[in-house]
């Protein structure tokens, strides 16, 4: 695939950057429905958000230092609060949005070789809501009752009655929700229009592939979440009792409702994640990914299993025993696409030129943490073990394996995969390394301490805790500060990259998909000409020729 | 909107009318979905309150319902005309059934206000004291409560929707009377002859067939909304 248009020096375009268009400085921005400039956009709107989470997050570890509450930081209620705005914060403003809206908008439209995606304006409108719809969440504290403190769930029946600004909080979620349906919907479009020619199904890059599945879950799980939404917010205005047990409702109902998006929200989470990582792994070890078409359908399988498992997060509620088991069932199949993913990676390593590199690092960091959270999630799905392990630091620890050490990883690794490409510097490698592994250690100590405390018993959310899990307290706190200075090591690395760092060459991992063949960053329109592809991705034979001939 | 005149000329002048139209079908999927969560609402509503479900049902005014199916149902017919026209070349025809079908959207919006009005006047909304009081003094069971819970908010989503849709088909009838070849930009060069010879705007054929997709929608709602809520 590299070998066509390479783009030649001698007349080269303005990049993406340079481009002078009808608005000048900050209008050149928010205004531009250039995919390069959205993805670069939503990255830096997303990653002040996610430091807003990391500090949210410091604060709650501190006051767990504390045993004796009549000297700590705060009141349980701020620790509500602060516990609702850091789950609200990573999961709606960070972590759904995450890949798909930052790298995958900077490269989907690359990776296919096109000129942008199939509705400029749609996604620059997908932006905008993203945004007003951050506001409405962060006006929704400083107005009406108080911070929300219902947790990032907002469970019913306590949502529909504590005093606290819900409805705000609520209508918030709902707007990012339309901005998560739109871009999935623009995403899916793009690649069945504006492929390529010659790129077939089965020749697009796997993180394509990956966006391509999220966005369907996106259009298809995001409403329901809507409609959840729209009912709470109805139940706290119009006095209309769907979910309040005074009234009538069923509060149980909420929770389904609320986990048939939320389960299949987890898996818009992790695919892209899955994605990017199955890119880098071919390019660092010079071997074309093992079993292609095995990640490309097991993508689809999770897609398809991970949107009919949302019982299990109900194993307690006194739902059937028919539909505990089933779920249950449902929970276990998941694991064997996941599995047959993390597989493939290996097998890709195995017997490849590696070239370690932060990238590499970050993406082999994610296999580790990664394989941690997903078994201890099948441990969840059994039914007798997750009675014992339901609403404890085990489920904190485990969500967080898969969607920090998960996601966020994956989302890390991309960002220092594709650097290079996005703002045309090199960053320091050995800080960028050293960054990952002081984050790699913190997040260890703080995470593998919760599934130990969780499983002696120490449940989730509480303010207090007993003599008994002080210690691991301790020890998750201190881990907590070696992970966020981890975490500022690599935002500094990287954007002091921007000032300092050496000029990245045009290929500088030696990648084989089309975004490495643009020389130098991409010029507007992406591509002078077209590229034709006439070669699956990941073909990195050292004798290509002689190997066919 | 687009600060890069060039990167954006040439995507309106290759506009995808395809992929609009996939993108429209993927909009319809999350719209099925929205309603589809208030379906499983109801679904489960109904099999806790059979009879309280059924007496609400009773209760309501069937003439009205069935008038407003007939006025949906026809004005889905008057939009597909209206596409058929414009593709044959007869815009003033196809303004003519797209200015019908927006006057059957607002003839059914009246009756809806009639309807919910005279609920409100005897006090039956949530919250509303013919809710919680019959007039001797009984207190309504929870059953008929959520009926009511879930008829104003089914009926009143679907409303909200007929009105986004007239919104969407008064913005078409805009677009139908600007003049097509104004401002050099709006046709695509590649249009074929058939286009040009008619005078034909062919972004204003695929702008009218996606919001007529997006009305053929909300009327397929209404006909699963009106037996659920005044039939059975």
């Amino acid at each position: 695939m590299a070998s066509h248009a390479m783009t030649g020096a001698s007349h080269r375009e303005p990049n993406y950057l340079e481009y002078k268009g009808k608005h000048t400085g900050i209008l050149a921005w928010i205004l531009s429905t250039d995919h390069k400039r959205i993805g670069i956009m939503y990255l830096v709107v997303l990653t002040a958000f996610f430091l807003l989470g990391v500090t949210l997050g410091f604060f709650m570890r501190l006051e767990q230092l504390y045993l004796d509450k009549s000297v700590s930081l705060m009141t349980a209620a701020t620790y509500n609060a602060i516990f609702t705005l850091h789950g609200v914060t990573m999961i709606f403003l960070v972590v759904v949005p995450g890949i798909p809206a930052t790298l995958g908008n900077f490269m989907l439209p690359l990776m296919l070789g096109a000129k942008d995606v199939s509705f400029p304006r749609l996604n620059l409108l997908s932006w905008w809501l993203y945004v007003v719809g951050a506001l409405i969440i962060f006006a929704s504290l400083f107005s009406g009752g108080g911070l929300p403190d219902a947790g990032w769930t907002f469970y019913a029946p306590y949502s529909v009655r504590t005093a606290t600004n819900i409805p705000l909080a609520v209508f918030g979620v709902f707007i990012l929700g339309f901005s998560s349906i739109l871009t999935g919907l623009n995403f899916v479009t793009t690649m069945h229009r504006m492929r390529a020619p010659g790129m077939s199904w089965f020749r697009m890059p796997l993180f394509c592939w990956s966006l391509y599945a999220t966005g369907w879950i996106q259009v298809l799980a995001t409403p329901i979440l809507g409609i959840t939404m729209l009912l709470v917010f109805a139940e706290r205005l119009l006095n209309i009792g769907i979910f309040d047990p005074s009234l009538g409702g069923d509060p149980i109902l909420y929770q389904h409702l609320f986990w048939i998006y939320s389960h299949p929200a987890v898996y818009i989470m992790i695919l892209p994640g899955m994605g990017v990582i199955s890119e880098i792994l071919p390019t660092f070890s010079r071997r074309t990914i093992f079993g292609y078409k095995a990640i490309t359908y097991s993508t689809l399988a999770i897609a398809l299993a991970g949107s009919l498992v949302w019982g299990h997060h109900m194993f307690t509620t006194g739902q059937s025993w028919y539909a505990n088991f089933v779920f249950s069932l449902l929970t276990f199949l998941v694991g064997i696409p996941t599995a047959i993913k993390v597989f493939n990676w290996v097998a890709t390593l195995y017997k490849g030129s590696i070239r370690i590199e932060a990238p590499l690092l970050y993406a082999v960091g994610f296999i580790f943490l990664f394989s941690i959270g997903g078994f201890t999630g099948i441990m969840l799905g059994i039914l007798n073990v997750d009675i014992h392990l339901h609403d404890t630091y085990f489920v904190v620890a485990h969500f967080h394996y898969v969607v920090f050490g998960g996601t966020m990883m994956a989302l890390f690794a991309g960002i220092h995969y594709w650097w290079p490409k996005m703002t045309g510097k090199m960053y320091n490698k050995k800080w960028a390394i050293s960054g990952w592994a002081v984050m790699f250690i913190g997040f260890n100590l703080l995470y593998f301490t919760m599934f130990i405390m969780g499983y002696e018993g120490m449940p989730r959310r509480y303010y207090g805790h007993l003599e008994q899990f002080h210690q691991a307290h301790r020890i998750a706190t201190y881990g907590s500060w070696v992970l966020i200075t981890g975490i500022l090591m690599m935002v500094a690395t990287l954007i002091s990259s921007l000032r300092n760092g050496e000029p990245a060459a045009d290929n500088p991992w030696g990648g084989s998909t089309l975004e490495w063949s643009i020389a130098g960053l991409p010029p507007l329109l992406n591509f002078d000409e077209i590229p034709e592809v006439t070669e699956d991705p990941y073909t990195y034979n050292p004798e290509p020729e002689v190997a066919h001939e | 909107m687009s600060s890069h005149a060039s990167s954006h000329d040439a995507h309106e002048i290759h506009s995808d009318f395809e992929g609009a139209k996939i993108a429209m079908w993927l909009f319809l999927f999350t719209e099925l979905l929205l309603f589809g969560g208030l379906f499983i609402v109801y679904a489960v509503y109904r099999s806790k309150f059979p009879a309280e479900f059924a007496a609400g049902s009773f209760a309501l005014d069937r003439v009205l319902g069935v008038i407003n199916t007939a006025v949906l149902l026809t004005s889905s017919l008057t939009v597909v005309l209206g596409i058929e026209a414009l593709q044959r070349g007869k815009t003033l025809l196809a303004k003519w059934m797209v200015g019908l079908t927006v006057i059957a959207a607002g003839i059914f919006m009246v009756n809806k206000y009639f309807e919910w009005s005279h609920k409100f006047h005897l006090g039956l909304y949530p919250g509303g004291d013919g809710m919680l009081n019959l007039p001797e003094g009984m207190l309504r069971s929870g059953g008929e409560i959520m009926f009511y819970n879930l008829y104003y908010f089914m009926t009143g989503l679907h409303g909200v929707h007929v009105l986004v849709g007239m919104g969407l088909l008064i913005g078409v009838l805009y677009f139908m009377n600007k003049r097509p070849y104004k401002r050099g930009v709006t046709v695509a060069d590649d249009a074929s002859d058939e286009f040009k010879l008619a005078n034909l705007n062919p972004r204003n054929v695929s702008k009218l067939e996606n919001v007529g997709l997006y009305w053929h929608l909300v009327d397929v709602i209404w006909i699963f909304l009106f037996p659920l809520i005044y039939l059975i």
